[in-house]
């Protein structure tokens, strides 16, 4: 029973930070119809800038809260910037042309990130200072959460909700989701949609860098190349959420996380090597498609012509 | 018409262009002028600690050779490619030094899976190859221009199930291997065998992938199963990290692992959750014997840090090829291969080396334990056949398995 409830612990962790990732994908797609591919990569830039944050402003010393606070918001600020920056810059000159064009220029974007900070930094993972001091409480038998899980989840959870507040109760939410309605007849209405997609981006960073500094905490390793697999699973929550939907990202990021670990840790018992962890996202991804292709949440739109 | 005509001359001419420059390259002269040596390995990847530590080890044998008068009355270079860490990138950078720049001979690499990429090029072209490090069997198998400075993995895995089983006491183990790395798998067929014929149990056995970040799934799985000992032959990319998370868990039982652990990042990713973990090594740096001490010294004063085992096994790469070309005389790839083979009972920092019929050094391993950024020499295990089969270390810890403080 302990087993169990420590893998769901696990489970629901790495779930927490796939759905601050997915958060951003299906907001995005929402507004632009676009698959932002260069999402995960914020992800890593925002663990980098958190990275950069702790070494020059002295809290790699010790674990100070004040730091972590700081080094968060920071690195929260910087990878919005990066996204609104690469908004402006690679999407909206080629916003009017067809869909597939934005969707190459995105995977274009993601290797120019990864391989400039490859070329800059080297590929070797790096020690995350420790901004928190860790430690493990006791819940019942062997079953212990640690104080960087903790943090997972207070954070997430905190962020989605305001999240939830921005759109919901907002001037600036109430113009999202007129753009995510209809981008065309928004602007009729006198909304800037520039800025609302701009602000949708940096929204989307900003939860995106937030789950790199956390997970950087939870588990100190980062390295130019860690947005790549975890980017697209996180792409896979919020298509199985149901992409373009809030609640839907959230729900796939943790169903996500839960199967992965479930497959590590009882996998073997059916003849499921561990290893198969990363293909059982995308089975349950090919799954859910062929079932329910809006997605778990997603309600199906009729596209119109 | 004219204009295809014009480009493709100009495509063909610069082609040629650059097909003439690196003709003759800096090797060619085969009694004249420098030796020129092809040192590959990875150095910005993800294992780049090794590459570059081994360089480290191989430049200062070549400076102490070259201030020593040369080989033959020649001086040697060494010429560096690096191979990102990529089995393929490292396939061509060794075609690059073999046919570009003329190497007389090649060092590298570390991890098992790049050398076993490039190995075959190098027998193909004949040029003789000299692994460090490299434990797992099949590399010198790939032809006889290929040989080895360190032992083999079915040493390793042998030493570790020895050490848990005898020194640790050890019943049960579980074993929690990178499933992609030729050196990994190996050493676990060989833990695995080694301790069930002590008569271990391996209780439970998991996997994950170079790049992983989350290991505490496998961990709670094993936790669950209770086991003694850990054994975790990974690289220290990922072990410093399973280190931590297994912390995480309240897990006590100490992690084995193999030399891939040996690097200063380890401790950076690992911290103190290490604190109480046992690899087996080349050599323990601590070692007093006076060629021991004294190559720590030289490195520390060159390089001013302590030197790993890969520093220590690049440095006996280089003496030993250079030993090979001074006893052929030449540089000629066929009487360098039989002059290499031919090396027997030479004293390196690692311990004596002689080359078996496979190519392989027959060495004894060190056990070490991790403790607060240090390795503490803990006992030396013997290969059948040599040396006494254990000789324990006044030191070696006799008490249950446990981690203490932790």
């Amino acid at each position: 029973m302990d087993t169990f409830v420590q893998q769901l612990i696990n489970g629901l962790t790495i779930g927490a930070i796939y759905a601050l990732i997915a958060l951003g994908y299906t907001m995005v797609y929402g507004i632009l119809r676009l698959i932002n591919f260069a999402h995960g990569d914020i992800y890593m830039v925002g663990a980098f800038a958190g990275f950069f944050l702790a070494t020059q402003l002295g809290f790699a010393a010790g674990p100070s809260l004040v730091g972590l606070v700081i080094v968060l918001i920071g690195a929260m600020v910087i990878a919005a910037l990066v996204g609104m920056a690469i908004e402006r810059f690679a999407y909206r000159p080629i916003r009017k042309y067809a869909r597939m064009t934005t969707l190459i220029t995105a995977i274009g974007v993601s290797l120019l990130i990864e391989n400039s900070f490859v070329a800059k930094l080297g590929a070797a993972p790096r020690a995350f200072p420790q901004l928190l001091q860790e430690q493990s409480y006791t819940l019942f038998g062997n079953a212990a959460i640690s104080k960087s899980q903790i943090l997972i989840f207070a954070v997430s959870i905190f962020l989605m909700l305001l999240l939830q507040w921005i759109i919901f109760k907002t001037k600036v939410g109430t113009a999202m989701r007129a753009v995510s309605f209809n981008l065309n007849s928004a602007k009729l209405m006198g909304i800037n949609t520039d800025m609302i997609i701009s602000v949708t981006f940096a929204l989307g960073s900003a939860l995106a860098a937030a789950g790199g500094v956390l997970t950087a905490q939870y588990n100190p390793q980062i390295d130019p190349l860690m947005g790549i697999i975890t980017g697209l699973k996180a792409f896979v929550a919020a298509v199985l959420g149901g992409i373009g939907n809030i609640p839907g990202a959230v729900l796939g990021g943790l169903l996500i996380g839960l199967a992965e670990t479930f497959v590590v840790g009882y996998g073997q018992n059916v003849g499921v090597p561990t290893t198969f962890r990363d293909a059982v996202a995308f089975a349950i991804l090919i799954l859910v498609l062929l079932f329910r292709p809006s997605g778990l949440l997603g309600s199906t739109v009729q596209e119109k012509v | 018409m004219k204009r295809i005509a014009i480009s493709l001359l100009l495509v063909t001419s610069l082609l040629l262009a650059i097909a003439c420059e690196r003709k003759g390259g800096p090797g060619t002269s085969n009694s004249t002028g420098t030796i020129v040596v092809g040192y590959y390995g990875d150095l910005s990847g993800r294992t780049s600690n090794f590459g570059q530590s081994t360089k480290e080890g191989v430049l200062m044998a070549a400076d102490e050779i070259n201030k020593a008068g040369g080989l033959n009355g020649r001086q040697v270079q060494i010429l560096s490619e690096d191979d990102e860490g990529r089995p393929e990138k490292a396939a061509t950078v060794v075609t690059k030094l073999i046919d570009q720049d003329k190497v007389v001979a090649l060092l590298g690499e570390v991890a098992s899976g790049n050398t076993l990429a490039a190995a075959p090029k190098a027998q193909g072209a004949k040029v003789p190859m000299i692994s460090p490090s490299s434990t797992n069997p099949a590399v010198t198998q790939v032809g006889d221009y290929i040989f080895r400075v360190c032992f083999i993995d079915p040493f390793q895995g042998e030493v570790m199930a020895k050490f848990a089983a005898n020194t640790l006491k050890a019943k049960k183990a579980a074993i929690m291997l990178d499933f992609n790395s030729p050196y990994s798998r190996g050493l676990t067929e060989f833990f695995e065998a080694a301790f069930t014929k002590l008569g271990g149990q391996i209780v439970n056995k998991q996997s994950y992938t170079q790049g992983d970040r989350d290991y505490k799934g496998q961990l709670t799985a094993i936790r669950s199963a209770s086991p003694d000992v850990i054994y975790v032959p990974g690289y220290y990319g990922e072990v410093g990290v399973i280190a931590k998370q297994a912390q995480q868990l309240g897990i006590k039982a100490p992690l084995l692992g193999g030399d891939g652990w040996d690097a200063t990042q380890l401790w950076e990713l690992g911290g103190d959750a290490l604190n109480g973990d046992f690899i087996s090594n080349h050599y323990s740096v601590d070692d007093p014997s006076p060629a021991i001490q004294k190559f720590v010294a030289d490195y520390q004063g060159r390089y001013s840090k302590r030197p790993d085992a890969l520093a220590a096994l690049g440095y006996d790469a280089m003496k030993v090829l250079a030993e090979g070309i001074k006893k052929a005389g030449s540089t000629d790839g066929q009487k360098l291969r039989d002059a290499i083979a031919q090396t027997k009972d030479f004293s390196g920092v690692t311990g004596t080396i002689s080359l078996d019929a496979q190519r392989n050094a027959v060495k004894p391993a060190v056990v070490l334990k991790l403790q607060d950024k240090k390795y503490i020499y803990q006992e030396t295990i013997y290969p059948e056949g040599m040396g006494p089969q254990t000789k324990a270390a006044p030191a070696a810890t006799t008490e249950a398995p446990s981690k203490a403080g932790n």
